[in-house]
């Protein structure tokens, strides 16, 4: 009887895996000047290709065959083949360029200049930048609404949200958020901005129709200190059901209810767990850990960090192709 | 809008292609005023054992003009708008009388670039009880003990914070028995006075105590000098050396009678701000600040860039510029400011002194940052380092 369970235990493992679409999880490492790519299933690090100089902010275009990576120190964003890893292009960022998105049709890409507090919109096809947006000072975290209708900047030393029209490429609104705002991310249906606060430690849900704050959620970990807690990526799932924060120097994520705004979890994770993506199906979560060199991998059913890969040294950004 | 603003808009839109008028309507309303002066008194270059670093006149100033620069980011989009005035008194002027003329009933905030003696005769006068003094130069605990001021808040990390960084270090590292060096000057004795304080605190061990006597004796070279200086029977682990001044410090290291490492004032220094720090976000203000200023930023201009924001954070918070309301809110629980060190900056409540982050760093490499992991704390981990609420002596009349 025992035998028979683990017998077909075996055999629903394989077939699980033989099931799971194979993805590729793309990783930027800041110190290799490379970008590292990840088998998840296999939990492998299938190979490390070089892309240039202090690589960190990457995107992959919606038909997935281009990934767009900010390498920082060469001042460029550069377009590589997400088969070949060839070089094909490259944009002009503007100097030192860190974070980036893509709009949902992938023709334009938006850029933080963040020493010259300026955000850039570059027309990806013709690789043109064609408008600078004056924002605060040090702009970091930036992401474009599902719906296209927002642009959103939240400049760190300035402590602000700018809402940016799209189609005007001008500021329309300003949210006062808790100090050295990082990252920022709407829910699919464009409805709420999740913005993270690295100094106050908090999680803000800004309401996308009256650009207010409509909760401030206080991350905590019993036995870590408040000043370790250090909000930066975050994301939402589809349904928003469930919200996930890394918590930075506290080296954890936290598994937030996006319904009640409860912290439900907890995840133990790698050291300066700094940026998060999902897999195409949204069954696991992807988490890039600055100073332990390694991504995890959680899964999303049973809420548990199921391995973590070592993968080079200060492994930033993450992209997921399916 | 203001007419500066328009002016602003205009140079502005020759640059970009979009207006700043933009964002105009989101916060049409007037400006709000909220004047800052940075007060220092000119300066002699002091002796120095090396041309390496050239004599810096403006430490300080530039990071206050940094700072109003961020402050006046923000104001665009709040509608504030931060001014910054500066008084640099002359070499044989008399700041009281400067303060009185220029600053008193004008400036609710003074970013004072001073000794330690002439803030304390700026906070005893009557035109600054209704003024909050940022002190961006001095380090001395006394000042945030019994001499401290209610209306004086510190910047940079005190002698005890500094001390304690290294302590803390060192007792990571092991090494537990210490070789104290200290220099013929007050602040050598001062620094020297906070770094035994740190060894009691943290268990360590002086095994030897020396004072370096300047003297005009031929026979005495550095090569020979510091090695038979360093010739001890006791057995120790580094050399701790205090001299602030920079009078033998740099001499010390390689010199020594066993090979020690230098750790203190020289070799291994405990400071708020340094050229190689480039984490959490320090690459951009290094990159800003030396754009605008031409060279490196100091632990003075960190300091009042510090200062300079602290209040451009608490009258965007606050949407106000009154003084008391700016300084109840930078003394309360959710300010937090922004200091490129990893950990959010705030005020102590008891007396004053900015809780902060202490850099460890060796001429070309940052070493560590204190605090160090594994010194723990039930509040914070940054009150390890210097005076913690229960030691202070400090009784704010307030």
């Amino acid at each position: 009887m025992i035998m028979n369970k683990i017998g077909l235990t075996l055999i629903l493992g394989l077939v699980c895996v033989g099931a799971v679409h194979a993805e590729t999880v793309f990783v930027t490492l800041e110190k290799d000047n490379a970008l590292a790519v990840v088998d998840p299933v296999a939990g492998k690090l299938i190979k490390t290709v070089p892309v240039g100089q202090r690589p960190r902010g990457i995107a992959i275009s919606p038909d997935n065959k281009f990934l767009y990576i900010a390498t920082s120190d060469d001042n460029t964003i550069k377009i590589i083949d997400a088969v070949t890893f060839k070089e094909v292009g490259k944009l002009p960022s503007g100097d030192d360029p860190e974070t980036f998105a893509l709009n949902p049709a992938g023709d334009r890409l938006y850029v933080s200049n963040e020493d010259d507090s300026l955000v850039t919109v570059i027309d990806v096809a013709k690789k043109k930048a064609v408008k600078q947006i004056k924002v605060g000072v040090e702009p970091e975290g930036i992401t474009v609404s599902p719906d296209n209708r927002w642009l959103i900047s939240a400049a760190e030393t300035t402590n602000m949200v700018h809402w940016i029209d799209t189609k005007t490429n001008a500021i329309v609104a300003n949210t006062l958020v808790d100090p050295r705002p990082r990252a920022v991310s709407f829910t699919a249906d464009s409805r709420q901005l999740w913005v993270t606060s690295e100094m106050a430690g908090t999680l803000m849900i800004l309401d996308a129709s009256t650009q207010q704050i409509i909760k401030t959620v206080k991350l905590e970990v019993s036995g870590v200190t408040a000043d370790k807690i250090q909000p930066v990526g975050v994301v939402i799932d589809k349904e928003r059901r469930r919200g996930y924060v890394a918590l930075g120097p506290a080296n954890r994520v936290a598994v937030i209810n996006a319904q009640t705004f409860e912290v439900e979890k907890v995840l133990l994770v790698g050291q300066r767990v700094w940026n998060l993506a999902f897999s195409p199906d949204q069954k696991r979560l992807y988490t890039t850990n600055g100073t332990s060199n390694d991504i995890s991998i959680i899964d999303l059913d049973s809420q548990s960090v199921t391995k973590s890969i070592g993968v080079g040294t200060y492994p930033w950004g993450v992209a997921v192709k399916p | 809008m203001p007419s500066i603003n328009l002016a602003l808009s205009i140079i502005i839109n020759l640059i970009l292609i979009m207006p700043l008028a933009g964002a105009a309507p989101v916060y049409a309303k007037a400006k709000q005023a909220i004047n800052i002066a940075y007060l220092t008194q000119e300066q002699t270059a002091p002796p120095q054992l090396s041309n390496l670093d050239p004599f810096i006149k403006n430490k300080g100033l530039i990071g206050a003009e940094l700072g109003i620069a961020d402050d006046n980011t923000t104001g665009e989009f709040t509608g504030q708008q931060f001014n910054l005035k500066t008084v640099i008194v002359p070499l044989d002027g008399n700041i009281v009388d400067t303060f009185n003329q220029e600053l008193a009933n004008k400036f609710q905030y003074v970013v004072v670039n001073l000794t330690a003696d002439q803030l304390n005769q700026l906070a005893d006068l009557p035109a600054a009880k209704s003024v909050l003094l940022f002190d961006v130069a001095t380090l001395d605990d006394a000042l945030r003990n019994e001499q401290c001021r209610s209306n004086v808040l510190h910047l940079l990390p005190s002698r005890a914070m500094r001390a304690d960084a290294l302590a803390q270090y060192m007792m990571k590292k092991r090494w537990t028995k210490w070789f104290l060096v200290i220099g013929a000057t007050q602040e050598g004795r001062l620094f020297a006075d906070a770094i035994k304080r740190a060894a009691k605190r943290f268990g360590m061990k002086i095994v030897v105590e020396k004072l370096w006597e300047h003297t005009y004796d031929a026979r005495r070279t550095t090569q020979s000098d510091v090695a038979v200086f360093t010739q001890t029977d006791d057995d120790y682990d580094v050399l701790v050396v205090a001299d602030e001044q920079g009078e033998f410090g740099e001499y010390l290291d390689y010199r020594t009678w066993n090979p020690r490492p230098v750790i203190g004032t020289q070799g291994l220094i405990a400071t708020a701000w340094h050229k190689t720090h480039e984490q959490w976000g320090a690459v951009q203000i290094q990159n800003r600040f030396k754009e605008k200023a031409g060279r490196w930023m100091e632990e003075q201009d960190y300091a009042a860039y510090l200062a300079v924001r602290a209040v451009g954070e608490a009258a965007t918070r606050t949407g106000s510029g009154d003084m008391s309301r700016v300084k109840d809110y930078m003394l309360g629980a959710t300010f937090a400011l922004n200091g490129y060190t990893g950990a959010p900056l705030s005020f102590r409540s008891w007396d004053g002194q900015l809780r902060q982050p202490v850099l460890l760093a060796a001429p070309r490499s940052l070493v560590a940052v204190a605090p160090i992991e594994g010194f723990l704390h039930p509040k914070t981990e940054l009150d390890t380092l210097g005076y913690d609420q229960p030691e202070s002596q400090c009784q704010w009349a307030k």
